[in-house]
Parts: structure tokens; C-alpha cells; sequence
């Protein structure tokens, strides 16, 4: 027998349930008092440099149906391409920008939604630049594992053709179920959890 | 945007890709004895890619955030100053990374049940009773130590529609951040001796009984308080990075 390794197994994942707003967004599930706000209802103030948008989307089951239970966080740089992290090692992020958001959805339709600002440009591992881009984690009752993907911008046509992640989908025709639409001023992202427009997940 | 999250940490810290997910150790996606999976799991293949900048970063919290009641679910929604019925527990742990480092400043959400098995929840039709002191949600950040603690009562069993006899062992959800996005983990506490874990479908998802049994807190008397509470220790590992010394870089980065 060789030494062992000694390394750790990660934390198996469970199910967020049914329930997971009463844990992440308590003010929104009803439950007033504990804390002031929602963590991550606000990711932008009045001093944050950058493109206001909106974006707004469905998770979408396998049959067609939005959830109404799902729990979606975003992060993204700021409008100069900087997370505002301590591991961001390349400057210092605006201190005015979470770069952080969380929506419970709406209690009706369970659709999401954030006031953000548009991303500058982050580097790739190998120093190229990515497309602007919004790295989303979904989890619900139902999805054993929390889902990562990202969504790019419809007007960045030549930046995301040059994308080295965007590049790495195998299939090009699943390339769209990244990139968000334009819907008046605002953007729409619908992430379809199955089927023939099942959006591209990653293992990252 | 709220104080707290201005009030995320900034000083310098090393920074690195982390290590690859075992899909092995986690449930698969698509697990039909869990019947909501079965519409809600991805079945085309994963993109697989090595961390970039957006998931090497995450957000982190600072201490400022959480408020002196937010890790007491015996306090926190108590009305008149009235506990809650139940179990009185300490639960406490170490947050570590898969290399055993301590992980400072991790954010931790948790909700649960109350003794009874019911959620305070709008959408929860248990025909147990809500309590009027618990409200079942809580939160803490871990010191620099990776160390953490609460206090709630112990969650009752509850039933839930997926068999026609299915019950949810005593659980405790948990939300961890780390400190990349690519950590960021969901998952549930379960306590040491309930028969109900070899019958969980939802812990049945994990095909590994060892992965089943990280999830099950031991209890601690070494920690409980003599005539006020028993503890339970559950420690959590979140992914760890990769050494980067050796890394090949291209010419002109
Ligand atoms: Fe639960």
C-alpha cells in the first residue's frame, strides 16, 4: 500500500427542498425580523459605475413548466472586468458593486430578476479575454446539485465568437442557450433544466 | 446594496483554480426514487472546463453582517421573549477544505423544521402546528479557525409526498459560501442513530454510503451543556485549490 493522500471528501450536495427561501430569503418567505433584508436583493447603489440593466428569466422543467421553488444567485465583475473579492488579485473592484445577487423569483410565476450592471472583461486561464458574462448557480427542490452556467450578452456578437468558453461547447447549436435575448431595454435569460433546448451546464 | 456587503473582506490572498468536483462522491442529477429529479435534472452532458477568474472569486461576507441573535434559533423569532418547544441543541463544527485547511469567513444559512416537522412556510400543509417562538432560519460566518456554532432545537421527522409513506429523517439545511463561487454548496445535516436515514430517497440519492454518513452528525457531549443542551458536531468540506506552482503559462502572460 502506497502513503495515503490524506485529502478531504468534499461535502456531499443535497437538495435545497422546497423550503429554501425560508433559509436564503426570509423576508421574501414571510419570515420578518430576523434579518433586515434579504441577503443579495441589492447588488447595485446610486455611486456604481456601469450600464444599468435588468435581467429576468424562468427556470424551465422538462415539461415546460417554470419553477415556482427555485433559488438563483448570480456573479460578475464589475464594469472594468474586476470581482470585488479577496481573491482578485488584479486590483480593486467597485467597492460600490456586490457583483453578487440573489432572487427568489416572483411568488407567482417564479421568475427571476436583477438589477445589475453590465460586465467589463475578465481574462481567461491562458490570458484571453472572455466575453462579458454572468456565471449563474440554480438550485430547487429536484436538483440534487446546484447548476452552474453563464449568460452572455446578444450584442456581443464578435466578442463571443472569440469566447474561449463559448468555443468549448461541442455542439455549436447549444451555443444560443447561453447567450441571453434582448427584451426592450431589458435582457431575458431562460434556463431550460431539460430537452431540446436544455441549457449548457457546467462541471467548472 | 446593503452595508454588509460593503463590507466584504479585501486583503490580498492566494488565489487558485480548485480542485476538480468528484461527481462521484455528489448524487447524480437524474435520480427517479427522488421522483422530482426526473423533470428537473440536466441529461445532456456537462461542459467540464478548469476554473477561470469567475469561479476562482466568489463573494465573502464580513462579520459586520451577521446580527448578535442571527446563529440563536432559540432567540430569534421568539415573541415576548418565549421559546420555542423541543429539543434544545448546540450544533457546531469546522469548515475545511479537501487539503484539511480551515475556511475563514465562510457564510453558513441554515433552515429547518420545527419539533414538530413543520416549516413556517406558506406553501408547507403539515397538519403538525407552526410555533409562534420558531421561525427556523439562521445564519453565521466562521472564525479564523474555520470555526462555527448555533443554537436551535432538534427538527422532528416529517412526511413528504414522493412514496406513499416517505418521511424526512431529522434534518438541518445548510447553505455554505466559500471563498469562490465554484464552492458554493447546498446541502442537509442529518443526526447520528435516526432510523429514518437508511430510509431516506433523498439521501439515497448519494450512491456512496461513506458520502452518506459525512452527512450525519455524531452527537458530542464533550460539547453539550450540562442541564441546558446536547451538541452535535458537523464538520463541512468544501472543495480545495490546486497548487499553482508548476502551472504552464503562455508566452506573454
Ligand atoms: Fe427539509
Amino acid at each position: 500500500m502506497p502513503q495515503s493522500l490524506n485529502y478531504l471528501k468534499e461535502t456531499p450536495s443535497q437538495t435545497a427542498g422546497p423550503y429554501v427561501h425560508i433559509g436564503c430569503t426570509p423576508n421574501f418567505a414571510g419570515i420578518k425580523g430576523v434579518y433586515e433584508q434579504d441577503l443579495g436583493a441589492s447588488m447595485v447603489n446610486d455611486k456604481t459605475k456601469g450600464e444599468r440593466i435588468t435581467i429576468r428569466g424562468s427556470v424551465i422543467d422538462g415539461n415546460g413548466m417554470a419553477l415556482k421553488d427555485a433559488l438563483v444567485e448570480i456573479w460578475q465583475a464589475d464594469s472594468d472586468g474586476l470581482y470585488n473579492s479577496p481573491f482578485e488579485t488584479r486590483g480593486t473592484a467597485d467597492p460600490n458593486f456586490s457583483g453578487w445577487g440573489r432572487s427568489a423569483g416572483e411568488m407567482d410565476t417564479g421568475e427571476f430578476c436583477f438589477h445589475t450592471i453590465k460586465p467589463g472583461v475578465v481574462p481567461f486561464t491562458d490570458g484571453r479575454p472572455m466575453a462579458p458574462h454572468i456565471t449563474f448557480w440554480i438550485v430547487a427542490r429536484g436538483i440534487n446539485l446546484g447548476l452552474h452556467t453563464r449568460m452572455y450578452f446578444p450584442e456581443e456578437n464578435t466578442a463571443n465568437q472569440a469566447d474561449p468558453v463559448l468555443g468549448r461547447v461541442e455542439h455549436k447549436s447549444r451555443v444560443p442557450t447561453l447567450i441571453a435575448q434582448k427584451d426592450g431595454n431589458d435582457y431575458r435569460f431562460d434556463i431550460h433544466l431539460q430537452g431540446e433546448l436544455e441549457t449548457v451546464f457546467f462541471d467548472i | 446594496m446593503q452595508k454588509a456587503e460593503t463590507a466584504m473582506k479585501n486583503e490580498k490572498q492566494q488565489s487558485g483554480p480548485f480542485i476538480q468536483r468528484d461527481r462521484n462522491w455528489h448524487p447524480p442529477a437524474y435520480t427517479p426514487t427522488y421522483k422530482t429529479s426526473i423533470l428537473r435534472s440536466p441529461q445532456k452532458a456537462l461542459l467540464s472546463l478548469d476554473n477561470t477568474l469567475s469561479e476562482m472569486t466568489g463573494p465573502v461576507f464580513g462579520h459586520s453582517l451577521i446580527g448578535e441573535l442571527d446563529n440563536d434559533l432559540l432567540q430569534n423569532f421568539s415573541q415576548n421573549g418565549d421559546l420555542p418547544i423541543g429539543e434544545r441543541i448546540v450544533v457546531h463544527g469546522r469548515v475545511l477544505d479537501e487539503k484539511g485547511h480551515p475556511v475563514p469567513n465562510v457564510l453558513l444559512e441554515l433552515w429547518q423544521a420545527n419539533a414538530g416537522g413543520r416549516y413556517r412556510h406558506q406553501k408547507e400543509s403539515y397538519i403538525a402546528p407552526l410555533d409562534p417562538n420558531f421561525g427556523g432560519c439562521g445564519r453565521t460566518i466562521t472564525d479564523d479557525d474555520g470555526n462555527y456554532t448555533f443554537r436551535t432545537i432538534r427538527p422532528g421527522p416529517y412526511p413528504w409526498p414522493n412514496g406513499v409513506n416517505d418521511w424526512r429523517p431529522a434534518h438541518i439545511h445548510f447553505s455554505v459560501f466559500g471563498q469562490g463561487f465554484a464552492q458554493r454548496l447546498i446541502t442537509q445535516m442529518y443526526f447520528e442513530g435516526d432510523p429514518l436515514i437508511a430510509r431516506c430517497p433523498i439521501l439515497n440519492t448519494i450512491p456512496d454510503q461513506a458520502a452518506i454518513e459525512q452527512l450525519v452528525a455524531p452527537l458530542d457531549m464533550a460539547n453539550s451543556l450540562p442541564m441546558d443542551s446536547l451538541a452535535y458536531k458537523f464538520d463541512i468540506v468544501l472543495r480545495g485549490r490546486r497548487s499553482t506552482y508548476f502551472e504552464n503559462r503562455r508566452e506573454g502572460n
